[in-house]
């Protein structure tokens, strides 16, 4: 496990600042063994099946079947297949994660004045937890029943109202067929992740507002929305990571399917060549950090913005 | 407004909506979620071809009676269980001593510690797998293709959530003058660590290996693109032979996660409500 050190408290190897006082109390003539090598089997293991498969995972992209270096995967990006793939992939997220934020704000505006240990709060905290990161598979299960050919829903429309929701064909397992259930856990992801910006809404500013007169309306325009709007497009930057990285629902749902760019990744990954190329799932992955990476970076800039109101 | 008759913990200080604008907004998206579960529910219980309803799979489930075609079921469930204790295991022996020794020594690396344990949101997991696939090849060479291998990989998974966990425990407590005040009664690092520490830190911990064992128990990217089985995977290829049964053991563990995380939530407030002691 971690180093262990000396039994006396000797920290003349310390790193630490803020230990050097009391580390002074306790000279030593032996030289302890710093503090820093404790870490290293933590680092030793995240470099071996973090960073390593990062740097594998984009790396292989710039690599040809005999390992010579080469941007033909590289340029297979532009391939209209896996244009359209991304372009797939970045609307859906797009879509599903603004829906699921603005239907996620009101569940926690509903939930605004309820006590956040009572058993309202409790079920919805544990409800959020879990469709939100338990779902995967379960919920291509979940809409087969409800809007597959035989589903509770299909059936319903189709017999008591006439309604054929696949007239033009079956969209369940395309693209389109990803929608509900993607907003089925970007609405519980929106709860975690948005309530704790409402909550922490100072109560002396909506006094503030109504010892000067403001009403309700006022001020929610005036100083909730402006205070919340980074927290409400910081979520929904995360929103949009969370679905743009997300594979097993539509893995679940499609076996054969390559609409989005995970089920490229698939495809690329279990049948060696795709579009004719290897190590094209290389490529893809090295695609898809990059739309992460701006996503995710621009939301640490709004989330150091709507820090300033949650001191 | 709620300000003088506010419970522990943070109420909002937004204006709270009416009593029937609330429960109109969690009646409507409710119902809508509830949906696609109650389609589950129904789908379970249908008779086949002359329609109707009972709860014959439901018995056949819930008494054990499955036939042998579905044992790779319980083999799945099994393995599943054995990656999830792992990955606890790999948290507490890795992650939790780290966190301890940079909160206490090494202060100037918490940034550095909290980015790299953050970093796996960032990364999708089906990217991740395009890189674990060569790492797992040599596991397998030296090692065997054994699933409990997979925890390394799951433990990369749950690091977010179990840093989060555990950190906030961390800063909750004053483990500086705990950690001083058992070195100078003569206590050696381990002991600071295993009776004094980590009974501090058990409601972060439990939390942590609670939403550790959620995570694990819904994976499927990387066991699916690994050919291992595990829950998930099984679920899947049941699915196509019966998907009656899959459904019902779907929401089985549904359940049994729902169950799982109302308890952490438990957790989380006895923690939060109990008095702040340095003992």
């Amino acid at each position: 496990m971690t180093t262990v050190e000396p039994r006396r408290p000797v920290r003349r190897g310390s790193t630490a600042a803020r230990d050097e006082s009391s580390a002074s109390t306790a000279p030593s003539r032996r030289r302890a063994i710093s503090p820093s090598w404790g870490v290293a089997p933590f680092a030793l293991y995240v470099a071996l099946f973090l960073a390593l498969p990062t740097a594998i995972a984009l790396g292989t992209g710039f690599v040809d079947g005999e390992g010579a270096f080469t941007f033909d995967n590289i340029a297979a990006l532009g391939d209209p297949f896996v244009i359209n793939g991304f372009t797939t992939s970045i609307v859906l997220s797009a879509v599903t994660a603004l829906i699921g934020a603005v239907l996620g704000a009101l569940v926690c505006y509903a939930l605004i004045g309820t006590r956040p240990d009572g058993p309202l709060r409790s079920m919805i905290d544990a409800a959020s937890g879990v469709l939100a990161q338990f779902g995967g598979v379960m919920l291509a299960f979940a809409f087969v029943a409800t809007i597959g050919i035989q589903g509770l829903i299909t059936v319903q429309l189709r017999d008591v109202f006439g309604i054929d929701i696949f007239a033009d064909g079956v969209w369940l397992y395309e693209a389109p067929g990803l929608v509900l259930p993607y907003i089925y856990f970007q609405v519980p992801l929106m709860v975690i992740i948005f309530l704790p910006a409402l909550e922490a809404l100072k109560p002396q500013w909506a006094e503030a507002a109504a010892t000067l007169g403001g009403t309700t309306a006022t001020y929610w325009r005036r100083i909730a929305l402006p205070v919340l709007a980074p927290s409400f497009l910081g979520s929904l930057l995360l929103l949009f990571a969370n679905a743009f990285s997300s594979y097993a629902t539509a893995a679940a749902l499609t076996s054969q399917g390559q609409s989005i760019v995970p089920l490229q990744i698939r495809a690329a990954l279990t049948s060696e060549t795709l579009l004719g190329r290897e190590n094209l799932a290389g490529a893809l992955a090295l695609g898809m950090i990059i739309v992460m990476a701006i996503a995710m970076s621009l939301y640490a800039l709004l989330q150091r913005r709507a820090a300033r109101w949650q001191r | 407004m709620s300000v003088v008759t506010r419970g522990p913990g943070p109420v909002s200080g937004a204006p709270a909506p009416s009593r029937w604008l609330r429960w109109s907004i969690l009646c409507i998206i409710g119902t809508l979620f509830a949906v696609p579960i109650i389609a589950m529910v129904e789908f379970t219980l249908r008779r086949g071809l002359e329609g109707g309803y009972d709860f014959s799979r439901w018995m056949l489930v819930l008494t054990g009676s499955l036939g042998p075609e579905y044992r790779v079921l319980g083999q799945a469930i099994g393995n599943s269980l054995v990656l999830a204790a792992a990955t606890v295991a790999l948290m507490i022996v890795l992650l939790v001593p780290t966190m301890i020794l940079v909160h206490l020594k090494l202060p100037r690396w918490r940034r550095v510690l909290e980015f790299v344990c953050l970093l796996p949101i960032s990364i999708p997991a089906i990217v991740l797998v395009v890189g674990l696939a060569p790492v797992y090849g040599v596991i397998a060479r030296a090692a065997g293709s054994g699933v409990w291998s997979l925890a390394f990989a799951y433990s990369v998974l749950v690091l977010p959530f179990a840093y989060r966990a555990v950190q906030s425990n961390l800063d909750a407590i004053d483990a500086q003058t705990l950690t001083e005040a058992a070195r100078s009664l003569g206590a050696s690092w381990p002991v600071v660590i295993a009776r004094v520490l980590l009974p501090n830190l058990r409601t972060g911990l439990l939390a942590g290996a609670f939403i550790s064992v959620a995570v694990v128990l819904g994976e499927f990217t990387i066991a699916s693109l690994l050919n291992r089985q595990n829950l998930q995977t099984a679920l899947v290829i049941v699915q196509k032979d019966d998907p009656f049964i899959a459904v019902i053991v779907a929401l089985l563990s549904l359940l049994f996660a729902f169950l799982l995380l109302l308890v952490i939530g438990f957790i989380g407030r006895a923690g939060a409500n109990r008095p702040r002691r340095t003992s």
